[in-house]
């Protein structure tokens, strides 16, 4: 049972047996956040594989994370991205969540869907701000984006909990799958 | 918990060849991913990939890429194949890295997504979102070089992911 996503999309050395489904769930069509709780200490790292479309009249959608319900401006976040025009970088601070990459809205192509890979480093740890990778983006033969970013959250406090909001507050549809894996260190 | 990162296949080339596929992939996992560190025999080419044996104009991509001065993001519509390469290119000397993430692949409901990351240290790095316009569930995969052929030694492995 080899490999694990982090380290084998950074390209370094591969662990086996290290890698391990925790929960998973599908929209509803009826909500725009897809909530993790409970989510145990036991493992080094955690990943979040999705793919994802909202219900939104606008063809464009994002990832919104939200750690331990934390509502306050504890989060910054970086980003680079390119709209298949140009390239473009960004970042912004005193956010209220995390900011992710795009996915679709139900003004997109039917069928179409975003995804995204988002690693969460060093997650259970209590001394240390916590860092989330995004990897994402959707194509709709035509129009798209492709992008990384990093978001800081200011807390030291282990996560246990991680919402994935509709940044337009719209419903993630039922085509719409959100898995989350831990990585053990050891 | 059950250890959910499986490999399904590798293949490591002991002579140049024009492409690979990875046939039969079964539908028991979640997302598939493929890991490539590759070259070809002579000059410098894109890894391309096309799904289930679809020639027809059915992919489109959008992608980002810098080469320590330049950064880029292109497009191409309605065309006859994945990118799965983009400045982290393929040469003749086995320095390329590559992953690609082909996410919900087995469902019958939804067209296709799939994440890559193209990695060569002496090019540079790039990133695909790929598009394939089918709802089809991807049992095989096709890879190979729009030049050129895959070098002997370049290695391809593919992995199932399995959620809960």
């Amino acid at each position: 049972m080899p490999i694990l996503g982090i380290i084998a999309s950074q390209d370094y050395t591969r662990i086996t047996s290290s890698y391990e489904s925790i929960a998973s769930a599908t929209g509803t069509g009826s909500s725009g956040t897809i909530t993790f709780s409970s989510i145990p200490a036991t493992y080094s790292h955690l990943q979040i594989r999705c793919t994802a479309r909202s219900s939104s009249v606008l063809s464009t959608e994002y990832i919104i994370i939200r750690l331990n319900n934390d509502t306050t401006a504890n989060y910054i976040y970086h980003g680079v991205e390119g709209n298949g025009t140009a390239a473009s970088a960004f970042v912004s601070t005193g956010e209220t969540a995390g900011f992710g990459t795009e996915v679709t809205g139900a003004g997109a192509t039917s069928n179409v869907m975003g995804t995204a890979i988002i690693d969460i480093s060093d997650y259970a740890s209590t001394n240390k701000n916590k860092t989330i990778r995004h990897f994402g983006g959707d194509d709709t033969n035509g129009g798209g984006l492709i992008g990384i970013r990093s978001n800081l959250w200011l807390n030291t406090s282990a996560i246990n909990r991680i919402d994935i909001i509709s940044y337009r507050a719209a419903n993630w549809t039922t085509t719409s799958t959100f898995a989350l894996y831990g990585i053990r260190g050891s | 918990m059950a250890s959910t990162y499986e490999k399904i296949a590798t293949n490591t080339l002991s002579s140049a060849q024009s492409s690979i596929t990875f046939s039969s992939i079964p539908s028991t996992y979640t997302d598939l991913v493929l890991i490539s560190n590759a070259a070809v025999s002579s000059g410098a080419a894109q890894m391309l990939c096309r799904l289930n044996s679809d020639t027809g104009s059915n992919y489109s991509f959008t992608r980002l890429g810098g080469d320590g001065s330049t950064t880029e993001s292109s497009r191409a519509s309605s065309v006859s194949y994945m990118q799965i390469t983009w400045f982290g290119y393929l040469t003749t000397t086995i320095n390329q890295a590559g992953i690609a993430n082909f996410m919900n692949y087995s469902n019958s409901t939804t067209n296709k997504t799939v994440l890559t990351r193209s990695n060569n240290a002496g090019n540079g790095v790039g990133s695909n979102v790929n598009l394939w316009r089918s709802t089809s569930a991807i049992n095989t995969i096709l890879l190979y070089p729009d030049a050129s052929t895959f070098a002997t030694g370049s290695t391809f492995t593919l992995y199932g992911i399995k959620a809960a």
